[in-house]
């Protein structure tokens, strides 16, 4: 896997999961219209940003759609925090703005008795079934979350005000409320993992 | 559940690690890319970088400094010093940073942080507040500490995390490079007047100042002169939290 396509969400800070690519021998190329994430052999969603702008961004390229295919069909695709968060159904972060829907569920805001944002390193813990994702400590920052673990995807969780979804995984499709770019090893580990899946996928 | 963060923090001027006691007497402490890479590998949760002069100097960061950590650097790295307006943090994200501090920019035109939230998000907003006590509170400087403000640290901290801030970078410049401890009162009143989390900064020396700190409230440390010197690290330092009841990225 030489090349990872990225989805433009408008004000993500790529840098930080460009390094961290670049450190696995891969670079970053932007998506410029819906047949380049139709046609990638995986394709980024990345972090950072504001739900109904991301959302807009990726309506304003006609990008929704070919994404939201990848998705369903289980094809190679990594969404960082707030490009997990996008798949899910809504977020309370913009109402009126639906997601991608490829995962069932809003995304909500943790409860004032927590601090908020979350910012840190938290304990991650994998049901069982998982096959990419495995225990360990990553980081996160993030006000909103998933609660429930969605039907049909293999899950991980962590503890802040209750329980949350820290990450869903199915077929080569890995979607992580925290940043595997700034989890160190256990990061990079998950990115090595997920790159190799992908390319298995390509040679298929 | 979520863990008490170990935060090095580099102090740079003219590409260089520097520390000093109290902002004063700067002695030069190394390469920042290196020790960013050797902080990293003794399990530091994030790292701060700190330009100490690029506000007094009247110039931006230096962004080459900061692509060079970033190229190593797998984990969180906030970067502060210079920071003018939001297209200063801009240029900062853009090289490398995940969060920017901001200070001196944020006194002077408060609307700063709600601008840069906006823009990218209140994870990337910082707060660095630098306090002194004074007739029984504890004030604002700017300016890398050499101009004194009428604001109060507290009441600032509050109206931070109100306008946007998503941490406050806390420290006692009257701790600074002292190794006397960090200042727990004003820890313990800043924990009590904002939900985002607070950085504890200036003074420590043992690993009971960084446990007091986390006890008093921090939800990190700040730790530069006991990692520069060589009297410690942070694997170390860790280690002995990890041994009491706080929770600890091992």
């Amino acid at each position: 896997m030489n090349d990872l396509t990225v989805v433009p969400t408008g004000v993500a800070n790529l840098a930080s999961v460009r390094a961290a690519f670049a450190r696995l021998g891969c670079a970053l190329v932007a998506a410029r219209q819906p047949q380049d994430v139709a046609d990638a052999a995986a394709v980024l969603l990345p972090g950072v940003g504001h739900f109904g702008e991301a959302r807009a961004a990726l309506d304003a390229r006609g990008l929704a759609a070919p994404l939201r295919q990848r998705l369903r069909d289980g094809r190679a695709t990594l969404g960082i925090c707030l490009g997990m968060q996008l798949c899910c159904e809504g977020s309370d972060e913009a109402p009126q703005t639906p997601g991608l829907g490829a995962v069932p569920g809003r995304v909500t805001r943790f409860p004032s008795a927590v601090r908020c944002p979350q910012m840190g390193w938290n304990d991650v813990a994998c049901a069982g079934d998982t096959t990419l994702l495995e225990p360990g400590h990553a980081y996160f920052a993030n006000s909103f979350r998933l609660c429930e673990p969605p039907a049909g995807w293999a899950v991980a969780t962590a503890e802040h005000g209750g329980t949350y979804v820290a990450a869903l995984e199915r077929g080569a499709v890995l979607l992580c409320q925290f940043h595997p770019e700034l989890s160190a090893g256990y990061g990079e580990a998950l990115l090595r993992r997920w790159l190799q899946r992908a390319a298995a996928e390509v040679a298929c | 559940m979520l863990t008490s963060r170990i935060i090095p923090c580099l102090d740079t001027d003219a590409g260089r690690v520097v520390k000093g006691v109290r902002f004063q007497a700067l002695r030069d402490c190394g390469d920042p890319a290196e020790l960013a890479a050797r902080y990293q590998q003794q399990g530091a949760d994030e790292l701060v970088v700190l330009d100490v002069s690029a506000t007094v100097q009247g110039r931006g960061h230096r962004l080459d400094t900061i692509r060079a950590i970033r190229a190593t650097l797998g984990i969180p790295l906030c970067v502060g010093g210079g920071v003018r307006c939001a297209d200063d943090a801009a240029a900062l994200l853009e090289a490398g940073a995940d969060k920017v501090a901001v200070n001196s920019a944020a006194v002077a035109a408060p609307d700063l942080l709600t601008a840069m939230a906006a823009r990218f998000g209140s994870q990337a907003v910082v707060l660095a507040i630098d306090a002194r006590a004074c007739e029984g509170h504890y004030v604002v400087h700017t300016h890398a500490g050499r101009t004194g403000t009428p604001r109060d640290a507290v009441a600032w901290a509050r109206e931070g995390g109100e306008r946007g801030a998503g941490e406050i970078l806390l420290t006692s410049m009257d701790r600074d490079g002292t190794g006397d401890g960090y200042e727990l009162p004003l820890l313990a009143a800043a924990r009590a007047a904002t939900s985002v989390p607070v950085i504890a900064s200036g003074g420590a020396r043992t690993t009971e100042h960084l446990a007091a700190a986390l006890r008093a409230g921090a939800d990190a440390v700040l730790v530069a002169s006991m990692l520069h010197d060589g009297r410690t690290t942070v694997a170390e330092l860790k280690r002995q939290l990890s041994a009491s009841d706080l929770a600890i990225r091992p």
